[in-house]
């Protein structure tokens, strides 16, 4: 027989050892090392087992004892949750990493847009739903320390012994407040991820496992005789038909599917805990294969139990006292421990979880409220905010410890079922939330209510026991003597399994307010935006914005951030967004995007709720608008818009890069003109030049020659000179005109006189001169320009015809019109035209048309165009059907604006 | 990339209906789970009650295909591997 202080101290190096475990994960955990192991599978599978508490190790056999295979829908439902991972679960979590999300009530309150008041009436239910779940951990350790201390193994008989249970309750519970408080609370976590504390929850995963194998393997093979002897058994014994009722077969199963998902200690481990999706998908058939290893052996035991140990024994030890009836020791030192480390690991992962919601949702808001200074204030949030988790942490095991106190102690599974029930509350609001855009706060909160009070009027109170806090009249007659207010027996349908009764009414009343609020009511832009994103959470990866951050500064944020993550986090965390940002500071822009990014790291630290409420302070509010709930939902619209103004963009610098390829080619064919004439100067210089040194070489070397031949040969040189001076002037009067410094000699005629004369000018000493034809009548306009000027440009406009114009009969067609301001005078000949590719050309200096012959050296026309474009007018080519055409333009009042007479104007600009 | 687009499609349609059967494989687990409802009760005083043994065999023996099926599954849906390729070859 193991002594009670032999047990104790090796439960006490048992809790050394698993704390050292918890240290040495905390460790390499912040190093960055082991996270093969830390973040593998297999760890994430094993810490979900914390489904399985001292209800599952103790309870199940009692309950298999009792009622029979009824125990197995604990854990049918989980088991069917986790194989449909991909329905709820694989949402859940990838709402919970996108949002954050740090606790069930966290994930309630972000939905219905981060309301507080919810997230308020979810902490405050899950506090009182699972206070009958940790009593029932401080239960069935007092229950198993009481056999080791009871002299007859079978009995349990506590008072026999000197065994005080309320005693051992109470050290338990204090070892328990110690021992979350050090596990858990000893930093503020970002994320609130415990990777100590997972690791510890996954070793006590196993040895309470092997523990209940051991003890399933001793009874079927050590004491039944094998397995199909123990069938047999089975077979014979009191359990041995099938005796469960359908209603309570199908309720059982649902509601443990739905506590699976709603108990805030499974949603610890399997959402806020997880690290990649994927190793949910392992969990899906690892899980099930755990939960069916730790239910194989119980109903073997049971009824080896009920077969071998006296009347009278308590069903729910069986595990510890068959091994001890038959003098197992050893075996029963390894039950102990197995269900001591489902007790411990309960109650550390439900209170840890608790007492994060606790702080966040009800400490927090209301210690920000008190304080009037706002967020901004200075000092260390953490400090509160550590300091009241150990406050709720004491709170919730004092809680259990009264609940212990006043129920007296039921069975295990009896009380358990009622902690299902509470907790399975939340469902309908969660998968509302998930899956259904319409769900509103107001439906949430109104269903939860519902569904919270029917709960404690028909499973709570009544678990108490008749006459401790409900009266026997109330069961008998109902509350206040409403008959149809009985609480086993709700609006007068009698004849239902309380248990049922109170999971169908509670459940069914909870969904059909929380529908049909829902479908009454508004929600606010935020709850609509919150609700499309955790609707729509598998088809987008990023969030929509929702702060208005212009009056935030960076400098308060920053403070805040320092109070709660900590200075060191906080800083690199600012560096790391001014660095995405592209800044080289440490303080980012406040952009809407920052800002979002600061609320998201507080709400890993706080919950989103206080987060949102903390940012607000600072912020002033949020920006949500009907605008921006339409601009998220239509986001192609967004697309289309931004892609069309890219369109835009690409059709504007397609357009300027068209002209510059334009503006290219004109260069480059400037240049070669430049090079051709420079090669045509050199050739028109050098021709006269040629002739003027060969023959004053003659004159000077020959000897008695004619006096004829000295004439003609003198003159041929003068001729030579005045061609080379006519090329010098024009050069020489291009680059005054360029120059802009031109005299203007203003003064009134009429235009047939200018044309008349430049006509005869141009004409004399030709050959054959071309036909001219005028209209007389048109030309009687009065000009008032710098006539000589107009007249040179005539002059060239009709040389160039008669030089250039190919024709059997070359003719040139003068008209003048009097266009609305502008006089237009155009010259057309009946020539073969100029080439398009040479019509944008034709006015720069030194252009020649190639393959036509002539003495000129092309720059006539760039001489026309400048004297023109002093006059205030223009010269262009004519592109019309046949033949060169040009037309000279200018103002009709002439440049009278300028000083009269003579003008001296600097023209280029 | 290198992969021709026969052996893609078949190998993504082979996918396709693993997750099917991911997603459907809940209900048959409850559908099976749920046929003890039809079982006799004591209380109705039936002659062909339901043993206790076969009521094990039957609840646990679904229990353990239900965890070989999500297992094969699993080893089928997740990412794919290089070697895995048998399974590809005779598609529908």
């Amino acid at each position: 027989m193991v002594s009670l202080n032999q047990l104790v101290a090796v439960c006490l190096l048992y809790v050394v050892g698993l704390f050292t475990v918890a240290c040495l994960a905390e460790r390499a955990a912040l190093r960055g090392q082991a996270g093969w192991l830390l973040r593998s599978p297999l760890v994430y599978t094993l810490s979900l087992s914390i489904y399985c508490t001292a209800w599952t190790f103790y309870g199940a056999v009692g309950y298999a004892a009792r009622s029979g295979l009824e125990y197995v829908t604990i854990y049918l439902g989980p088991s069917l949750v986790m194989i449909g991972w991909w329905w709820i679960l694989r949402r859940l979590v990838r709402v919970g990493r996108s949002q954050r999300v740090t606790s069930v009530a966290d994930l309630i309150s972000s939905r219905y847009g981060k309301s507080n008041a919810l997230a308020f009436v979810v902490t405050i239910m899950a506090v009182v739903g699972v206070t009958p779940y940790i009593a029932l951990q401080l239960q069935s350790v007092v229950l198993s320390l009481s056999i080791f201390a009871a002299p007859d193994p079978g009995l349990g008989a506590v008072a026999a012994s000197g065994f005080k249970s309320p005693q051992a309750a109470f050290w338990v519970a204090v070892g328990l407040v110690v021992f979350t408080v050090l596990f858990g609370t000893r930093n503020l976590n970002v994320n609130e991820r415990h990777p100590g504390v997972v690791i510890a929850v996954a070793v006590e995963a196993v040895v309470k496992l092997i523990a209940l194998l051991a003890v399933g393997i001793f009874v079927v093979w050590g004491l039944g005789g094998g397995v199909s002897e123990t069938l047999a058994r089975i077979d014979a014994s009191a359990i041995g038909t099938w005796e469960v009722r359908g209603g309570r077969w199908i309720a059982l199963t649902m509601l443990a599917a739905a506590a699976f998902l709603c108990l805030p200690r499974m949603f610890q481990v399997m959402v806020v805990e997880n690290d990649d999706e994927r190793h949910l998908q392992i969990a899906s058939w690892a899980f099930p294969l755990y939960l069916m290893l730790m239910s194989l052996f119980v109903v073997p035991i049971a009824v080896v139990g009920l077969n071998l140990l006296p009347e009278g024994s308590n069903p729910d030890l069986f595990v510890l006292s068959l091994p001890l009836s038959q003098g197992q020791n050893g075996l029963a030192m390894l039950a102990f421990l197995g269900g001591f480390s489902s007790a411990t690991s309960m109650v550390i992962v439900a209170t840890l979880a608790l007492s994060t919601m606790v702080s966040n949702h009800i400490v927090m808001p209301i210690w920000l409220a008190a304080r009037r200074e706002g967020a901004t204030q200075s000092g260390d949030v953490r400090n509160v905010v550590i300091l009241s988790r150990r406050l709720s942490i004491l709170m919730i095991i004092a809680l259990g410890y009264v609940y212990y106190r006043i129920s007296g102690g039921g069975a295990l599974a009896a009380i358990g079922t009622i902690s299902f029930g509470g907790v399975a509350q939340f469902l309908p609001a969660m998968m509302g939330g998930l899956f259904w855009r319409g769900a509103t706060r107001t439906g949430a909160l109104y269903g939860l209510l519902t569904g919270f009070v029917l709960w404690i009027f028909t499973m709570l109170l009544p678990s108490f026991g008749v006459g401790t806090v409900l009266s026997a009249a109330t069961f008998d007659s109902g509350l206040f003597g409403m008959n149809w207010l009985r609480p086993q027996a709700l609006f007068g349908i009698t004849g239902l399994d309380p248990t049922v009764h109170a999971v169908v009414w509670s459940l069914s009343l909870n969904t059909l307010l929380f529908v049909a609020v829902s479908l009454f009511t508004f929600p606010s832009p935020l709850e609509r935006l919150q609700g499309a994103q955790f609707v729509n959470v598998l088809d987008q990866a990023g969030s929509a914005r929702g702060w208005t951050a212009s009056v935030a500064g960076s400098e308060d944020l920053m403070i805040m951030a320092q109070r709660i993550l900590g200075p060191d986090e906080a800083r690199s965390f600012f560096q790391r967004e001014a660095a995405e940002q592209g800044l080289s500071g440490n303080l980012p822009e406040p952009t809407p995007k920052f800002v979002q990014a600061v609320e998201r790291e507080l709400a890993g630290s706080v919950g989103a709720a206080t987060a949102h409420a903390m940012v607000a302070q600072i912020v002033g509010g949020t920006s949500v608008s009907v605008q921006d709930l339409l601009a998220v939902a239509d986001e192609s619209a967004q697309m289309l818009e931004y892609s069309s103004q890219l369109e835009a963009k690409s059709r504007e610098i397609s357009e300027t890069a068209a002209q510059l390829r334009l503006a290219n080619e004109k260069l480059t064919q400037l240049s070669k003109q430049k090079d051709s004439f420079l090669s045509q100067i050199s050739h028109e210089l050098r021709t006269p030049m040629t002739s003027i040194r060969s023959f004053s070489e003659i004159l000077r070397d020959s000897k008695g020659m004619k006096t004829a031949d000295k004439s003609r040969y003198a003159s041929i040189i003068h001729n030579e000179t005045i061609r080379l001076t006519r090329l010098l002037d024009d050069l020489l009067d291009l680059s005054v005109l360029e120059n802009g410094q031109v005299t203007l000699h203003l003064r009134k005629g009429r235009l047939q006189g200018v044309l008349d004369q430049a006509i005869v000018t141009a004409l004399a000493g030709a050959e054959a001169p071309m036909r001219v034809l005028r209209d007389p009548s048109s030309e009687q306009m009065i000009l008032h320009s710098d006539l000589d000027r107009l007249g040179q440009v005539f002059i060239n406009l009709v040389a160039n015809a008669q030089k250039y114009c190919v024709s059997d009969t070359p003719a040139l067609t003068i008209s003048a019109q009097d266009g609305g301001g502008t006089v237009q005078i155009d010259f057309v000949d009946n020539g073969q035209g100029i080439a398009p590719q040479d019509q944008a050309v034709i006015f720069e200096k030194f252009f020649r048309i190639k393959g036509v012959e002539g003495d000129g050296a092309g720059l006539g026309l760039s001489i026309c165009q400048e004297i023109m474009h002093r006059l205030g007018g223009d010269i262009i080519y004519l592109a019309q059907g046949s033949g060169t055409g040009f037309r000279v333009s200018l103002p009709a009042t002439g440049v009278s604006e300028k000083p009269p007479q003579t003008a001296r104007v600097a023209l280029r600009a | 990339m290198a992969q021709t687009p026969v052996f893609l499609e078949r190998r993504s349609y082979r996918k396709r209906r693993m997750m099917d059967a991911v997603r459907l494989l809940p209900l048959l687990g409850l559908a099976l789970w749920m046929v003890p409802l039809m079982w006799g009760v004591p209380e109705a005083q039936s002659a062909d009650v339901t043993r206790m043994s076969s009521a094990l065999r039957y609840v646990f023996g679904i229990w353990v295909s239900m965890v070989v099926i999500s297992w094969v599954l699993w080893r089928f849906t997740r990412a794919p591997q290089p070697d895995d390729s048998p399974e590809t070859e005779h598609a529908p």
